[in-house]
């Protein structure tokens, strides 16, 4: 595709919308739809260009593609953007969520609309340009700046308890963040690019490898969340309005994943092989703590917000396994969970926009009066809960079989968040869907909207054809993933060699 | 048109999904308010306490206004009944084709499902005997259940729902049988789990109903922890989970270590046992047994069909499977000998005293699944899946037989409220005693001529004799006293519903009336697979010609001879299972039809073993007490002192407090406060980079 900057139009294109929209100045009903129909079409359009990278994407081709490069070459912070097979699926994922997102909003935001949508379309730029940033420093940007919307998105729309959670949401990730720009700034130095693609071929010294290491640890774990930095989530989620639920979820979550494959395991992967014991158990603890405390939430978005970060747990645990299923089962699982997890925020919100309470106690027997929104509900804990047929299945699957191959502990305690998932995710279910309607104020619950259908309609096809047919996603990763764990095991035999002990068990 | 046998199922789900879908819609109440108010809610608190017994007394539609039906109820019976009956009769030409013709085995690969390095699954049918035994199974039962539960479920609104429902059921149960990799059975292991659970749930008001399918799909995620395992072991060791490449490759790997949690292992034996994991969930064997007796809680025919006649038996079949991997490990076999010998018996005991008509079936069924597990685990591969095959006809007659009578009862399912209806529904009754024939096992010892259950029990157990591995003679002496019992339990059932007065209130003992054709005909279908199957198959599943009916589907290794040993048992083995059926229909005549009053002088006299045995042995009471409230517990303690006290307390919180006078102000400032966060994080970032940039660039 020469000549048609995708990459850079698809990232922009939500700002320019947002543009449009600080121009609108009126106040009244009319001017008010009409930002909402400007920021629905901006959305849809960036998802059809969005399509153009997908087409131009050759998935036998491992390195970066559609590549753009602006500024000085080879020097500090150009703009280089390029999409691999790892993350053209998160920037289709994010352009393909953003239109659901402010249908979403369409109704149950009805304050600052004309803010609330340009929060929305900035944050779809940085979100985009993160995954498609090859360059350290504007990745650093697109990173970091990508929290600034959602931080409003939370403290302005949020719930009662919104000042709190945005505060503690911006704790967490500062402090995670301000690790991460130091060790940018010693790659610089060390290496003398900011240019991914030349930082990973860059050897980092073993010693430093473990610095540099840790303090992208620090602001990836925050972002996953891995246990025990995850306690910002569930305050985020309960407090965010649905949509941004739905984008912290489906989105944000994954760029910690995406920084670790993007970073940690290329640049340094001898302080991945070392410390993957460590990632291991933090994902091991994360599954089944977090499972266990899920089982005992009394409020439905915190509920699947505790089973985010468990389900968060399978996809750390894959990348450090260092080999193709669970490299693989990873980015599957991080995509597959952006649609369920996504999906399940919104069924929330639905019942929320009814209701306008998240306690579980608060429903029961919504199945008596919204037949398809708990055929709906019903798809989407199967596949929360891992059900083959649906894409939770494949991501959990891969991951757990790629943990089995490494160490078989690791594997039988990550499995048990098989077990506690069901009885989490059922036992969600059966006290909001299933049961007597006996409550007086539900009996007036009104069943899917048009509106509603066709946010939630698409979701359920695609978490069903990804369950049976997940080939188009694993396809599209494999050779980037191929090609990824050949440089780290090349980079980890030369270590062994050099160290000439070669006694470190060979990994499949 | 293996295809055809298996997708014709889902396309009854589908269609009958969509108009359940579409007919749910359409006939939601309309919201309170207005003139309708009144009406809508005496009609939901009458929904309500009808649902709320629905399977023991709330069926009685003679006295109220029922629900409507949803629209297109016929249309999606007619056409979920209609498509499985075309698979069944497309099973039976597979079956007399591939099992009595010369095929070998095959493999016919429909799409790709995921690759992933190494790891290679396809959607693909493995079609050999063994997969036509359980095709012909599966078919049958749940045509003939589709059928009858045009009948028995004439009075439910729902009926669209159901027969979804029960269509999804029948296509995960085929592509479990037929897959052709394990990950294939695991997606069929899982499907039917997601089927059983909705129609555990079917009556989803009843919190009973509820709680038993969350428990069943739960317990079941305990074996399948197992079962993954396994797979992730097995592809391991074999690089494949395809089960052609595994079954090419046992030489290989046989003798082989594997490493599992603390310790060096054989690998087969190591993967057996986490596989075997898997299918004691499905299978309720002892120790994750507890969900099928409460699986009850659905309507009979789902009990008839997934908790009798097919998807328990899925672990049976799943052994039976890997019969060229369990045949390599005499360790996995002993303990598949030991928990089925251990189920039998256990099972049994508990069924001697259960007073509901459906637990009573339930625990013969776990009972009996026992059995086939003890056929498997001493080698005699072909004699589990003969029980398999048979059992399938005469229990799930046995269960849509009480079906009839708990009909004719008004949802009655308490025995002691039966009594007398022998006359009453003259057909019933003699389906059921067919029923309990073939179950007891009776036929004439030392020859081949029997009921269904003659003789494939007796199969198992004379190959329980004959078997060399360390527990099979304690398991052919459970077994025997597991036959006596058995014997008592299912004599004990026909005499309390049967036989002596009714103890029904005088209402529903003069509107105690037949069932209609629809419950007959499946009935009489399965009455005469309880008399004939054993019969007419002996010979091809255990006797002389099974080597050119299994065909290799089932693996014996060169020192496996159990087939030849168990024919060559003493007349004394073969006669003991009659002998103890005869001791059990004995006993049960005389506690039940001699003197009544003897039971409970029984119980009384020994107050302990009673109550043991109709607590279950107290597995519900343990198990509550070791995990269920445990796993509460330490989910809160975690949440609020692991999540609240320490990580937030020593994290955010605790900064917080230092600056609690800004915190008081924020309170003030509301989203003020926001902005200016969110100021000072662009100035940050911005400093940052311009930092950066110039004192990057020197």
């Amino acid at each position: 595709m020469s000549g048609m900057p995708l990459l850079t139009l698809t990232t922009f294109l939500p700002l320019a919308g947002a543009l449009f929209i600080l121009m609108i100045r009126a106040q009244d009903e009319a001017a008010i739809l009409n930002i909402r129909r400007v920021a629905l079409y901006t959305t849809i359009a960036t998802f059809l260009v969005s399509i153009g990278i997908w087409t131009g994407f050759d998935p036998k081709n491992p390195g970066f593609q559609l590549t753009e490069t602006a500024g000085w070459s080879g020097s500090f912070f150009a703009y280089r953007m390029g999409v691999d097979g790892i993350s053209i699926l998160f920037v289709l994922l994010t352009t393909f969520l953003m239109p659901f997102c402010i249908l979403a909003s369409w109704e149950s935001v009805q304050v600052r609309v004309k803010e609330y949508m340009i929060a929305f379309l900035v944050l779809e730029t940085l979100m985009v340009g993160v995954f498609c940033a090859t360059d350290l420093v504007l990745f650093y940007v697109f990173f970091e700046g990508g929290l600034i919307p959602m931080f409003l998105i939370i403290g302005i729309w949020g719930g009662q308890r919104r000042v709190y959670a945005s505060y503690k949401f911006f704790l967490y990730t500062l402090a995670g963040s301000v690790l991460m720009m130091l060790a940018v700034m010693a790659m610089y130095w060390e290496s003398g690019t900011t240019d991914i693609t030349e930082l990973v071929n860059h050897p980092f010294p073993a010693s430093m490898q473990w610095w540099l290491w840790f303090a992208f640890f620090a602001s990836f774990a925050v972002k996953m969340p891995m246990w025990p930095v995850h306690t910002w989530l569930p305050d985020a989620h309960v407090e965010a309005p649905t949509a941004g639920s739905v984008l912290l979820a489906a989105i944000l979550l994954k760029m910690g994943g995406y920084g670790f494959l993007r970073f940690s395991l290329p640049m340094f992967p001898l302080a991945s092989y070392d410390l993957a014991p460590f990632i291991f158990t933090l994902s091991v603890v994360a599954i089944v703590y977090t499972s266990l405390v899920a089982l005992v939430q009394e409020d439905m978005k915190k509920l699947i917000a505790y089973s985010s970060v468990a389900h968060m747990g399978y996809v750390t645990m894959g990348i450090f396994t260092l080999n193709t299923q669970g490299l693989q089962g990873a980015v599957f699982q991080m995509f597959s969970h952006g649609l369920v997890s996504g999906a399940l925020f919104l069924c929330v919100g639905v019942v929320y926009d009814r209701l306008h309470t998240r306690e579980i106690a608060a429903y029961g027997g919504l199945v008596n009066r919204m037949p398809a929104y708990a055929t709906v509900f019903m798809v989407m804990t199967m596949a929360n809960v891992g059900l083959p047929g649906t894409s939770g299945f494949i991501g959990e699957f891969l991951t757990l079989s790629a943990a089995f191959q490494v160490n078989t502990w690791v594997a039988a305690f990550a499995a048990l968040g098989v077990i506690l998932s069901a009885a989490y995710a059922l036992w969600l279910f059966r006290r909001v869907v299933w049961g007597a309607l006996t409550k007086a104020n539900l009996k007036a619950m009104m069943d899917l909207s048009p509106r509603e259908v066709a946010i939630l309609a698409p979701l359920v096809v695609l978490v069903i054809l990804f369950g049976v047919y997940p080939l188009p996603v694993l396809d599209a990763t494999a050779a980037s993933v191929e090609a990824l764990l050949r440089s780290v095991h090349a980079a980890i035999d030369a270590a062994n060699a050099t160290a000439s002990a070669g006694s470190l068990p060979l990994i499949r | 048109m293996y295809s055809l046998i298996v997708f014709l199922p889902l396309i009854g789900f589908l269609v009958a999904g969509a108009i359940a879908l579409w007919g749910a819609a359409a006939t939601v109440p309309a919201p309170e308010g207005g003139h309708d108010a009144h009406g809508q809610a005496a009609h939901d608190d009458h929904a309500a306490a009808s649902h709320g017994d629905h399977d023991d007394h709330g069926h009685d539609d003679h006295h109220h206004a029922v629900e409507p039906a949803a629209p297109g109820s016929r249309v999606a019976e007619l056409v979920t009944t209609g498509l499985l009956f075309v698979s069944a009769i497309l099973s039976w030409v597979a079956f007399i084709s591939v099992g009595f013709g010369e095929h070998e085995t095959q493999s016919i690969r429909v799409l790709t499902w995921f690759t992933s390095g190494a790891m290679q699954v396809d959607w693909a049918f493995r079609v050999d005997t063994l997969t036509v035994v359980m095709l012909v199974v599966v078919n049958t039962v749940s045509s003939l259940v589709h059928l009858y539960s045009i009948g028995y479920m004439a009075d439910d609104p729902d009926r669209p729902r159901f027969f979804a429902y029960l269509s999804l059921f029948t296509f995960a149960m085929l592509m479990l049988v037929t897959a052709d990799n394990l990950v294939q059975m695991f997606f069929g292991w899982e499907g039917v789990g997601l089927a059983s659970y909705l129609l555990i749930g079917f009556w989803y008001k009843k919190p009973s109903a509820s709680a038993a399918a969350i428990k069943a799909f739960v317990v079941n995620r305990v074996g399948d922890f197992g079962f993954m395992l396994g797979i992730f072991g097995i592809f391991v060791m074999f690089g494949t989970i395809s089960l052609s490449d595994i079954f090419a490759n046992t030489a290989t790997v046989q003798g082989k270590t594997l490493h599992f949690l603390w310790g060096d292992w054989d690998a087969i034996t190591v993967i057996c046992l986490l596989l075997f994991m898997g299918a004691c969930g499905k299978s309720a064997q002892f120790l994750l047994h507890t969900w099928l007796p409460d699986a009850m809680e659905g309507p009979t025919p789902v009990s008839a069909l997934i908790h009798a006649a097919t998807m328990v038996t899925a672990g049976v079949f799943m052994v039976a499977r890997l019969s060229p991997l369990f045949d390599l490990s005499p360790t996995a076999l002993t303990v598949v000998t030991l928990v089925g010998a251990v189920t039998a018996f256990f099972a049994a005991t508990v069924g001697l005293v259960q007073n509901d008509i459906k637990r009573v079936i339930a625990y013969s069924t776990c009972s009996q699944l026992g059995y086939m597990f003890v056929a498997l685990g001493v080698g005699a591969y072909g004699a589990g899946v003969f029980h398999l095959f048979t059992h399938a006809f005469f229990k799930a007659l046995l269960f849509l037989g009480a079906g009839s009578v708990i009909m004719a009862s008004h949802h009655e399912q308490d025995m002691r409220a039966m009594g007398g209806l022998r006359n009453k529904i003259p057909l019933t009754f003699w389906a059921m005693l067919l029923g309990t024939l073939a179950i007891t096992g009776v036929g004439i010892p030392g020859t081949e001529i029997g009921f269904a259950g003659f003789l494939s029990k007796d199969a198992i157990i004379e190959s329980a004799f004959a078997g060399h591995n360390p527990v099979s003679g304690l398991a052919a002496v459970l077994l025997v006293i597991a036959a006596g019992f058995t014997s008592f339990y299912s004599w004990r059932l026909i005499f309390l519903t049967f036989f002596g007065r009714s103890r029904a209130p005088k209402d529903v003992w003069d509107h105690a009336e037949e069932s209609p054709p629809v419950v007959l005909i499946p009935l009489g279908v399965l009455s005469l697979g309880a008399v004939l199957a054993g019969m007419v198959f002996y010979g091809a599943y255990v006797g002389e010609a099974q080597a050119e009916f299994w065909k290799g589907a089932l693996f014996y290794g060169p020192d496996n001879h159990i087939l030849h040993a168990m024919h060559e048992v003493s007349f004394l083995v073969k006669a003991s299972p009659f002998i103890a059926m005869l001791v059990g229909l004995a006993v049960a005549y005389w506690f039940y039809i001699l003197s009544p009053a003897l039971p409970r002088k029984l119980a009384a006299a020994l107050p302990w073993l009673y109550r043991f045995l109709l607590n279950k042995w107290y597995f519900d009471e343990l198990y509550d007490f070791i995990f269920v409230r445990p796993a509460f517990a330490i989910g809160r303690l975690f949440w609020k002192t692991g999540d609240g006290a320490i990580i937030d307390g020593l994290g955010p919180n605790g900064i917080a407090a230092r600056v609690q006078d800004v915190t008081a102000r924020v309170v003030r400032l509301q989203t003020g406060y926001v902005y200016h966060y969110a100021f000072a994080m662009v100035i940050g970032v911005a400093a940052l980079i311009t930092w950066a940039m110039f004192a990057g660039g020197h």
